[in-house]
């Protein structure tokens, strides 16, 4: 959108977002030294980053305009990082021996 | 299909549409940040790994104001650089270059801001090998992740002075504007996840 009027509501929706992010990034920082396990401190912490996350991939890099290179973008880049969650959770065999193994 | 058809009418018929209807340029930046998610998450999954293996894993951050800086930096690079992208598509080649060069200031600014920070910790005994808190796999660990997006940073300013030089001069135009500012959106979301994950769940209480 080239027009004036576009650019304005462009530059507001930009600004509504960037606060948003700016407010879940301060969550995290709240949430950091607040007292609860580690274990549910990482839960949440990593929930508010993949919002954010979310946030910038819609707004700020326009997937929300391309509904197709969304879903590739999406569905690629998901399988990817669960296919690499074997690899982080195998870790709890370090700690706590394999599992099933007596 | 006669050979007059092939060369003329017919020519454009045969072409590939190009991908979900995005320029050539603009998809290969697409599977560049694709790529790079997997180089990122190899890395912060391989660092999820030691953190969760290792005992007594050391939380040497007290102060987290740094980071929150650096942070509120980066997020609002990636504004600046938006701004940038409206004002190119305006056709304001002026305020599109300035926005660019804010821009650049800004990853500037936080590149110096982290290696300030890296001094800091070096200051206090930490290298890639060993430091006075622990495991001495937590420094490997840091600055290999801190050590990439820091890369990651520098490369996103040159290519910004670069790309913005260019644009102003008239080689480049709006969409070469809008790829780099892919990338930099691309940086800014790594950061996302390297504050929770490498900071601020090793703050010492």
């Amino acid at each position: 959108m080239t027009t004036a009027a576009g650019q304005k509501s462009n530059a507001g929706r930009y600004v509504m977002v960037y606060v948003c992010m700016l407010a879940i990034a301060a969550l995290q920082f709240v949430i950091a030294y607040s007292n609860i396990t580690g274990e549910q401190m990482f839960a949440r912490m990593l929930f508010l980053a993949v919002v954010e996350a979310a946030l910038a991939l819609l707004f700020f890099m326009h997937l929300s305009e391309n509904h197709g290179l969304l879903w590739f973008v999406v569905v690629f880049t998901v399988f990817v990082l669960l296919a690499m969650q074997y690899g982080w959770t195998d870790s709890f065999r370090e700690l706590l021996g394999a599992p099933w193994a007596t | 299909m006669s050979h007059a058809d092939m060369t003329m009418g017919g020519h454009s018929a045969m072409m590939e549409r190009p991908a979900f209807s995005v320029p050539a340029k603009k998809m290969a930046m697409w599977l560049f940040i694709i790529a790079d998610t997997a180089t990122f998450a190899g890395c912060l999954v391989a660092y999820g790994f030691l953190r969760n293996a290792t005992p007594n894993w050391p939380r040497p951050f007290h102060s987290i104001t740094n980071v929150a800086i650096m942070t509120f930096v980066l997020l609002t690079s990636s504004l600046t650089m938006l701004f940038a992208i409206d004002a190119a598509r305006a056709g304001d080649k002026a305020k599109a270059f300035n926005w660019t060069l804010i821009t650049a200031g800004a990853g500037a600014l936080f590149a110096l801001l982290h290696v300030r920070e890296w001094l800091g910790l070096i200051g206090d005994g930490m290298t890639l090998l060993k430091n006075p808190w622990g495991t001495g796999l937590f420094g490997a660990a840091f600055f290999s992740i801190t050590g990439l997006h820091l890369l990651h940073v520098t490369c996103g300013v040159i290519a910004l002075l670069a790309v913005g030089l260019r644009y102003r001069g008239g080689r480049y135009n709006a969409d070469d504007l809008e790829i780099t500012g892919l990338y930099w959106h691309f940086v800014d979301l790594v950061w996302m996840f390297v504050v929770p994950l490498v900071y601020l769940l090793n703050v010492g209480h």
